[in-house]
């Protein structure tokens, strides 16, 4: 529940950044892509971490280099099923949610992490 | 820009080099990484900071943390530099104000507290010495780094604090975690010291005393060559005693390499005795000479430096460690080259060995108890002969204690007594080497002593005939005279006689004149 209102909320702030949301939770059978949206010219790939408190990290420390890796592996595959060249410029996002559920929820959002 | 910037220091062997320490702060995902040929201790440092800073109240950025320690070509070791890449870290977050040229040098514990490492007094030295005389150190460290002249010490218990004094926001910070102050109860405090030991515990030996005493007069090697319990090991220790204090200089140099060595206890002085380094005859070259992995630590040798190594059942070490002793009783100096790079430690020493006669140790006076055949006595011997003992200046033989001279209470000269005629020798010694640059008579080459200190012919005569008679190679004939200017000096004589001269071959000869 709280995952879906994080990537709910990143994509309204992506969105109010002037991004262009094409798709949202596309799955195949290697994972799921989050948010998929066009940054002027850029493809991007945004992943969502939510989480209620710092307790157990930062939602950044949750995205690894394995993580990466199968991002990348899926925004090709996204471009081939929706019959796209990989556009030139294609970057990961990540975008953090903190909501304890009392006050307005903070994000975070890092551009282009590898 | 998020970039920090702090200042430490890097030790290879006794050298200290500054090290810039500069963190930058990216904005990608989190990671924490070290540049510049870290160690694997260092690279530890990572854990020790980010949970420190945590426990202090300022937690480091979520992002990518790049530190990087300048020169990068420098190998770097150790826990020292925790704290100034702390800082750095904290410094790129703008938690804290700018530090300046202050240097940092402290170990980080997991709690925040900051813990001392070694090798502080060398790595002050080099920051003042660099111009850096600002200097944060842990709290047990700051008696260490005080005895740096011109240092300006300022001593923290825990990172918290030290970041409230940079200004860094006191809201979240843990500013009431004191831990318990560490002088773990200087181990000797409470103990009564032992007692130094003393000449006047050792009875009869007048010839061995007096050899001592020379030896410590003029910084001569020796050699003490007889049966076992003749008293050769007693003997030796006690030869520190009569060594005069060490100048402010060898105290500082004393003092740093036993900062390098061990771990720093509360009270920390100059050490002004001279050391007395007695390793077992099973050490290694490394031991003694210096070395282990990545960069090399200071050996027995170096730890001797200013003082006293004593080799007993000199014998029974390896060769290669014997003659691994040449180059610093050459030089003073050891050089040591590893793979992490090459390390300079002082070892200016003065060498006693202690040898028994032949394997049986029974071949003293007519020998007649003795069970070696002559050639287990002669291999014996051989084992530490040649370019080592050519650099022994008093090679003596201790006989057994007679019943005479055994159990007389103390009859003999105290330790002091001698000790002051050993400082009177040595001014004289000083007044007269200074301008040449030396300041012992065992330095003296055998250039000047056939030159401007050329002794009158009659004088000599002695030796010219031991020398002619080829009982005397060219090499003892210098030593002798050298011998012969410090027998001169103990009796306050401006030059040496003929007698002087006589006693000087008698203490160079006594034990090769035996089988």
């Amino acid at each position: 529940m709280l995952g879906r209102r994080g990537e709910e909320l990143a994509a309204c702030y992506l969105e109010a950044q002037g991004m262009q949301i094409l798709d949202r939770n596309w799955r195949c059978p290697e994972g799921e892509i989050d948010i998929v949206a066009l940054d002027g010219d850029a493809l991007v790939i945004a992943e969502v971490k939510t989480r209620k408190s710092l307790a157990y990290g930062h939602p950044f420390e949750a995205v690894g280099a394995e993580k990466l890796g199968r991002l990348h592996r899926l925004a090709s595959a996204w471009c081939r099923v929706q019959g796209l060249r990989t556009p030139a410029p294609c970057r990961v996002d990540v975008v953090a949610v903190l909501d304890d559920g009392i006050g307005e929820p903070a994000l975070e959002h890092l551009k282009g992490v590898g | 820009m998020a970039l920090g910037r702090t200042y430490s220091i890097a030790l290879v062997g006794l050298k200290g080099y500054i090290v810039e320490v500069e963190a930058d702060i990216g904005q990608t995902l989190p990671a924490f990484v070290i540049l510049g040929l870290p160690d694997a201790s260092l690279n530890e440092a990572k854990e020790r900071i980010r949970s420190a800073a945590q426990n202090s109240g300022i937690p480091l950025s979520r992002r990518k943390i790049t530190a990087n320690l300048i020169p990068a070509s420098l190998p770097k070791r150790g826990s020292g530099f925790d704290l100034a890449i702390a800082m750095s870290v904290l410094l790129a977050a703008n938690d804290i104000r700018p530090t300046g040229h202050t240097v940092f040098i402290a170990e980080l514990g997991l709690d925040g507290r900051l813990r001392p490492v070694r090798g502080i007094l060398p790595a002050v030295m080099a920051a003042v010495q660099a111009g850096y005389p600002e200097v944060v150190v842990a709290r047990a460290n700051v008696a260490e780094a005080a005895l740096v002249p011109g240092a300006r010490v300022r001593g923290y218990a825990t990172l918290a604090r030290l970041a409230f004094d940079c200004g860094a926001d006191p809201q979240d910070l843990a500013l009431d975690f004191e831990p318990e102050p560490e002088d773990q109860e200087d181990p000797g405090a409470g103990v009564v010291p032992a007692l130094a030991p003393d000449m006047c515990d050792v009875s009869g030996q007048a010839a061995a005393r007096r050899a001592l005493e020379v030896a410590a007069a003029g910084a001569h090697h020796l050699l003490l060559t007889g049966p076992p319990g003749a008293g050769k090991t007693m003997l030796a220790e006690r030869l520190p005693g009569l060594l005069p204090d060490l100048g402010d200089t060898e105290a500082m140099e004393v003092t740093a390499i036993r900062s390098l060595c061990t771990l720093p206890s509360g009270s920390v002085q100059l050490v002004r005795r001279p050391p007395y380094e007695n390793p077992h005859h099973t050490a290694t070259a490394v031991a003694i000479i210096g070395g282990g992995s990545g960069l090399p630590r200071p050996g027995a040798a170096s730890r001797a430096h200013r003082g006293v190594l004593f080799l007993d059942e000199a014998p029974e070490y390896d060769r290669g460690v014997l003659d691994a002793l040449r180059q610093p009783l050459e030089s003073g100096e050891v050089v040591i080259h590893r793979s992490a790079g090459a390390a300079a430690y002082p070892a200016r020493f003065q060498l006693v060995l202690a040898a028994n006669p032949c394997p049986c140790g029974k071949a003293t006076g007519k020998g007649v108890d003795c069970i070696c055949t002559p050639t287990m006595r002669r291999r014996y011997q051989a084992r530490m002969s040649g370019p080592l003992l050519d650099r022994v200046d008093i090679q003596l033989e201790v006989e057994r204690v007679s019943l005479a001279s055994f159990g007389q209470p103390a009859a003999e000269e105290g330790s002091a007594t001698i000790a002051a005629r050993v400082r009177a020798a040595r001014d004289r010694q000083l007044e007269r080497l200074l301008p040449f640059g030396m300041e012992t008579n065992s330095q003296v080459p055998g250039r000047l002593l056939r030159g401007a200190l050329r002794l009158k012919a009659p004088t000599t005569r002695i030796l010219d005939y031991a020398l002619e008679r080829s009982a005397l190679t060219a090499r003892g004939y210098d030593r002798v005279l050298r011998l012969a200017w410090t027998l001169a000096d103990l009796s306050l004589r401006d030059v040496p006689d003929g007698d002087d001269v006589g006693q000087a071959l008698g203490l160079r000869q006594a034990a090769s004149a035996s089988p």
